[in-house]
């Protein structure tokens, strides 16, 4: 392929990708809040275009023109740092993540990722996630603010704490697709059992690592019930005190777009990625698999928010207990009962 | 120039502007940030010599666990900014000089005498599914030692960090 | 093309920081951070000598070697931390009593 075909099609694909992510993520809010909103036995936003469907761009709007202080105390440098930090590696975690089938247009196949095919694109995202930690950790900080100081350091605590957990569940895909590459892992979940049961991740066996990583993920995007770290009602907001307008919205951005992510890789190591029933004329082969993708990210996206509604929060002493002491062994005899299995 | 050599430059250009900036500052926190720095440019550098697990394990490993750790330790101890005593004056003014030196003199006899040739971008297999085997059979032994090494690190850390228990209450008389 | 004396250079000049870093500051955390960087300098000599003469066992002392750093900075936070609540104080130059 020549480079410039290359070039342009990365630039499209990254356009295309960053605008539905940033769509979707202002959409997840307003999904989240109708959500809640329903469970506690209320409405929700219903003013605002119909359904309140126009919130989100009512609340864009509000963080846009909000007033941005920066309180004087600060240490400045690393309060612009911080939400920079934390919403460029969330984003950054989106571009090894396939949505399909490569399509072919005039002749040259394209990969639906922004990058080609990584052959450790899994592990670029444990990576891309290792570093997000950063922002959280830089923001409580530099707020130069008791309460954001506690938040930031219980918050880079669960969120290392709960790193390996999440590393270890993703083992035992990795053991029965024997490669790093999302591609591969995908392609290694075609096929049905008895003709109608998909051949997912989850029903051959990875069912355990699902829940590990699952809770893993929650307790990562710091969501209930493992939010205590920026919980309203325990440290004023957490890490996020001090800031307000754009850099605020920036650090729910992030939340959010993490929490996509989650549901973009669950999709791809446990229930199978694009795979679904693809029929009809070539432009609809073409679309199918997106469609089936966005939809069981949609699925992940629901049980997240009705999780949210539902539990309660953990406090800090019984998040950390849960991480090391029941979350991590449940991981590691996943990883072995998985290369058992394999091996016999 | 090649984009490889390009690449590599701009890589290093990072490290060394990380690296002297973590001389250079005086509040830690801007220490660590450099370093983090350094890391990531050295991650870089690992994925053009084609050795990418490495390259993933530097980000995940060193710069998104072992700076965390560093970071973390910064921020509740509450490190200030550090003073100027006569040693550090004593050690600026000999020790940079000193150290140079002999680095540049290390560095002039190595290069003269080994025959070093070119080393094209990629160049090393670095695919988890080539390490693994060397790592599982030539190298069992020293990978079995590293763990038990963690396991006695984890266990030194938890004990030196906890708080050392306050003394016994003595028991009440009873007469 | 990149020759390999230009990875050596680069890998010297970080060890070098390391060195120099750990002879002038007196902060315990920052000299802490230098011996990791001549740590990490050593480690991309490894590579690409492994990368030079196809030795792939040159990458596999790199796992070990940040392995190793990896417990060593554990432990060795973990001192500074008991350090620092015997004696309130981070700077090296103030430590050099064995009574308190």
């Amino acid at each position: 392929m020549p480079i410039w075909l290359y070039i342009l099609a990365s630039v499209i694909k990254s356009a295309v990708v960053l605008g539905v992510l940033l769509g979707a993520v202002a959409y997840t809010v307003w999904l989240e809040r109708k959500v809640v909103g329903h469970i506690q036995n209320r409405w929700g936003p219903t003013r605002v275009g119909p359904f309140g469907l126009l919130q989100p761009i009512a609340d864009g709007l509000k963080l846009l023109v909000k007033e941005d202080l920066t309180p004087p105390h600060v240490y400045k440098p690393l309060y612009i740092a911080a939400p920079l930090i934390a919403i460029i590696f969330a984003l950054t975690s989106i571009s090894v993540i396939p949505f399909g089938n490569p399509i072919t247009i005039g002749g040259y196949s394209i990969p639906l990722q922004i990058t080609t095919d990584v052959n450790t694109g899994l592990l670029l995202i444990l990576g891309v996630t290792s570093i997000g930690v950063y922002g959280v950790a830089l923001a409580g900080w530099s707020s130069n603010n008791k309460y954001s100081l506690l938040g930031g350091l219980r918050a880079s605590a669960q969120m290392v704490s709960y790193e390996i957990s999440l590393g270890l569940s993703l083992v035992g895909v990795l053991i029965m697709a024997g490669s790093f590459s999302l591609h591969d892992i995908v392609d290694a979940q075609a096929g049905h059992f008895w003709g109608f049961i998909p051949r997912w991740n989850i029903f051959t066996g990875q069912f355990v690592g699902f829940f590990c990583y699952l809770t893993a993920a929650y307790a990562e995007t710091n969501r209930i019930p493992f939010d205590l770290p920026e919980a309203e009602t325990e440290l004023v907001a957490g890490y996020h005190t001090e800031y307000s307008a754009m850099k605020f919205a920036m650090f729910f951005m992030a939340e959010y777009a993490n929490m996509i992510t989650v549901g973009c890789l669950a999709t791809l190591l446990f229930f199978g990625g694009w795979r679904g029933p693809v029929f009809g004329p070539t432009i609809l082969k073409a679309v199918l698999p997106v469609f089936w993708f966005a939809a069981k990210v949609f699925v992940f996206l629901f049980i997240y928010i009705w999780v949210r509604g539902t539990l309660p929060r953990f406090r800090y002493d019984q998040l950390m207990a849960f991480g090391w002491k029941v979350l991590l062994p449940i991981a590691l005899v996943n990883v072995i009962a998985t290369a058992i299995a394999v091996v016999w | 120039m090649n984009v490889h050599l390009i690449l590599f430059l701009a890589f290093a250009a990072v490290a060394v502007a990380g690296a002297v900036n973590l001389l250079a500052q005086t509040h830690p926190i801007n220490s660590a940030l450099s370093l983090i720095a350094v890391m990531a440019a050295l991650a870089g550098e690992y994925l053009l010599l084609g050795a990418e697990f490495v390259a993933a394990l530097q980000v995940i490993v060193y710069a998104g666990a072992v700076m965390v750790l560093f970071v973390f330790v910064i921020m509740l101890l509450n490190a200030g900014v550090e003073e100027r005593t006569q040693g550090s004056r004593v050690a600026i003014l000999f020790g940079i000089p000193g150290a140079v030196l002999g680095s540049v003199l290390v560095a002039w006899v190595v290069l003269r005498h080994s025959g070093t040739g070119e080393v094209p971008a990629g160049a090393l297999p670095g695919v988890p599914a080539t390490i693994g085997p060397l790592l599982f059979h030539e190298f069992l032994l020293p990978f079995e030692i590293t763990s038990i090494l963690i396991l006695i690190a984890i266990m030194g850390a938890v004990v030196l960090a906890s708080t050392p228990p306050s003394a016994p209450v003595p028991p009440r008389e009873e007469n | 093309m990149v020759p390999l004396s230009y990875y050596l250079v680069l890998s010297g000049i970080l060890f070098t920081c390391g060195v120099v870093g750990f002879l002038i500051k007196r902060n315990i955390i920052t000299i802490f951070m230098s011996i990791e960087l001549m740590l990490n300098g050593v480690n991309l000599s490894f590579v690409a000598f492994a990368a030079h003469w196809h030795a792939l066992a040159g990458q596999v002392f790199v796992f070990f070697v940040m392995v190793v750093a990896a417990a060593e900075a554990t432990v060795g936070l973990a001192i500074i931390i008991a350090v620092y609540r015997t004696r309130e104080t981070l700077n090296v130059d103030q430590v050099d009593l064995l009574k308190l």
